[in-house]
């Protein structure tokens, strides 16, 4: 675990650090609010209303599609590592893996799951 | 682990945190200055005390002019805004990309008092799966500032960035996997190593030569997810003034603009480490300068040590100028054809290259 230990370090530090940076403005900075500047900022329209409806389910679906090759990609890395030990088998083992999921990309491209939005 | 082990470490994540805070700063600079020549115009020339003393010092100016100008701004807060979050995600978007490059190597071994000190501030046998992480973790600060902002825009901004960042993390995941397929480690260190000597003779054996095909998709990908043109859809200022952190202000602003730098320079960075030999300087090694013809000059490990971090940092330097020329050359992408890139072009090319990778493994080690 002492391989560890730099990156605790690290974390410490740049919270820190991002704390002090980001309450810099706060500290040094003046402050005055005035009904204009305290609404949403919609490029000088009155704002209608706030931001936190509904947005496109397509972006949902980008989520879940990520996830699957995601898990994938991570399949792939241990495989990777000892591939030199796994030799033939271990090839053959990974072109099926990667052939189910092949499917499954051409599957959603030609269902239409990335076209625009 | 004694108290002399755990100063090394302080001392090794100090300097690389502060490398990386002082590239960003310096980028800020350098992309001022060379968008302003690619664009035919001076730029940032010239900064002025309290409005009245116009000094022109170069690039002082904009390294001290332009934090001092961001800290002393108003920090804004809107009243609609989720208080809490606001105020959470620049730090949560700055500290994954702060501690990304502590596991990058930027030299070989220096020897202190009898202490062999690997100049890399953070050994981990997962080298590249810690990358992966935090470059992940960098998603949730953009989409909380996104959301947390109650703008539509900055809604918007966060959305397109967490769905462009994902959709390229896959081609970035997989190129790295050739990488690791052609080492057999995850330790950047040990790659770093793998990549001494001589191809052929006169080439360096540097990673770019066994993976052509992965280096172009992991840099058209490392440019997606550090959200620079022409995949800046995020803060696309024509179409959504600046995304994410349209309703941020002064520091904090300063803080999202040094991430963008940060990321660029952890492309750099792992770019220079995977493909083009880290700290590798071609014919030498750790006793001296070696012709392949036989011959060459012996150099105290002092100045061996130098000339690989110098090198390091100038591939480094080169890498983040081109990530700029880049983005101030090519013309935005529409989320269409951003989607079209990374799932249909670059995800089957990185399979195609893992499956390349893993055959001609296969042959090397059958012929061995």
């Amino acid at each position: 675990m002492t391989q560890y230990i730099p990156i605790l370090i690290a974390v410490v530090l740049c919270g820190l650090l991002a704390t002090l940076m980001t309450s810099a403005s706060r500290l040094l900075g003046p402050s005055k609010h005035t009904p204009v500047k305290d609404e949403p900022f919609e490029c000088g329209n009155p704002s209608s209303g706030s931001a936190w409806g509904r947005f496109s389910v397509k972006f949902y679906l980008a989520a879940i599609l990520f996830i699957v090759f995601d898990v994938e990609v991570v399949f792939l890395y241990p495989w990777a590592r000892i591939f030199r030990q796994l030799g033939f088998f271990g090839f053959i083992e990974m072109l099926v893996f990667i052939g189910i999921l092949t499917v499954g990309l051409v599957y959603i491209i030609k269902k239409g799951a990335l076209e625009a939005v | 682990m004694d108290r002399i082990d755990l100063l090394i470490d302080v001392v090794l994540v100090l300097m690389v945190i502060g490398m990386v805070m002082n590239l960003g700063g310096l980028l800020l600079w350098v992309e001022r200055k060379a968008s302003a020549i690619l664009q035919d115009r001076i730029g940032a020339n010239r900064a002025s005390i309290l409005g009245k003393l116009p000094i022109n010092l170069g690039i002082v100016n904009t390294l001290v002019a332009d934090p001092i100008k961001l800290f002393t701004k108003e920090d804004f807060i809107p009243p609609g805004a989720d208080k809490l979050l606001h105020t959470l995600a620049p730090i949560v978007a700055v500290v994954p990309a702060l501690i990304t490059m502590l596991v990058v190597p930027f030299g070989d071994i220096i020897v202190i008092g009898g202490r062999e000190i690997e100049l890399q501030a953070a050994r981990l046998d997962v080298g590249i799966l810690y990358i992966l992480a935090m470059v992940s973790l960098g998603v949730y600060g953009i989409v909380l500032a996104g959301w947390s902002s109650n703008n539509r825009w900055a809604l918007l901004g966060g959305i397109r960035a967490s769905a462009q960042m994902i959709s390229y993390e896959i081609a970035m995941g997989l190129a790295l996997i050739g990488a690791v397929l052609t080492y057999g480690t995850m330790d950047l260190q040990e790659i770093a190593r793998a990549q001494s000597g001589m191809l052929f003779g006169v080439l360096p054996n540097w990673g770019i030569f066994y993976q052509p095909l992965a280096f172009l998709i992991f840099l058209t990908a490392g440019i997606a997810e550090s959200k620079r043109a022409p995949f800046d859809l995020p803060e696309a200022e024509p179409e959504l003034i600046s995304g994410y952190f349209t309703e941020y202000s002064g520091a904090k602003q300063a803080v999202f603009m040094l991430v963008d730098f940060l990321e660029s320079i952890i492309v750099a960075g792992l770019i220079t480490t995977l493909f083009f030999g880290g700290w590798q300087v071609p014919l030498l090694d750790r006793t001296g300068i070696q012709f392949p013809w036989g011959g060459g000059i012996p150099l105290p490990s002092l100045v061996v040590t130098l000339m690989q971090v110098g090198a390091f940092t100038g591939k480094v330097f080169f890498f983040c100028w081109l990530q700029i020329m880049i983005r101030w050359t090519l013309p935005r992408f529409r989320y269409d054809q951003l989607m079209i890139l990374g799932w249909k072009i670059l995800l089957p090319a990185a399979l195609l290259n893992v499956l390349i990778t893993a055959l001609a493994v296969l042959i090397s080690e059958s012929l061995k």
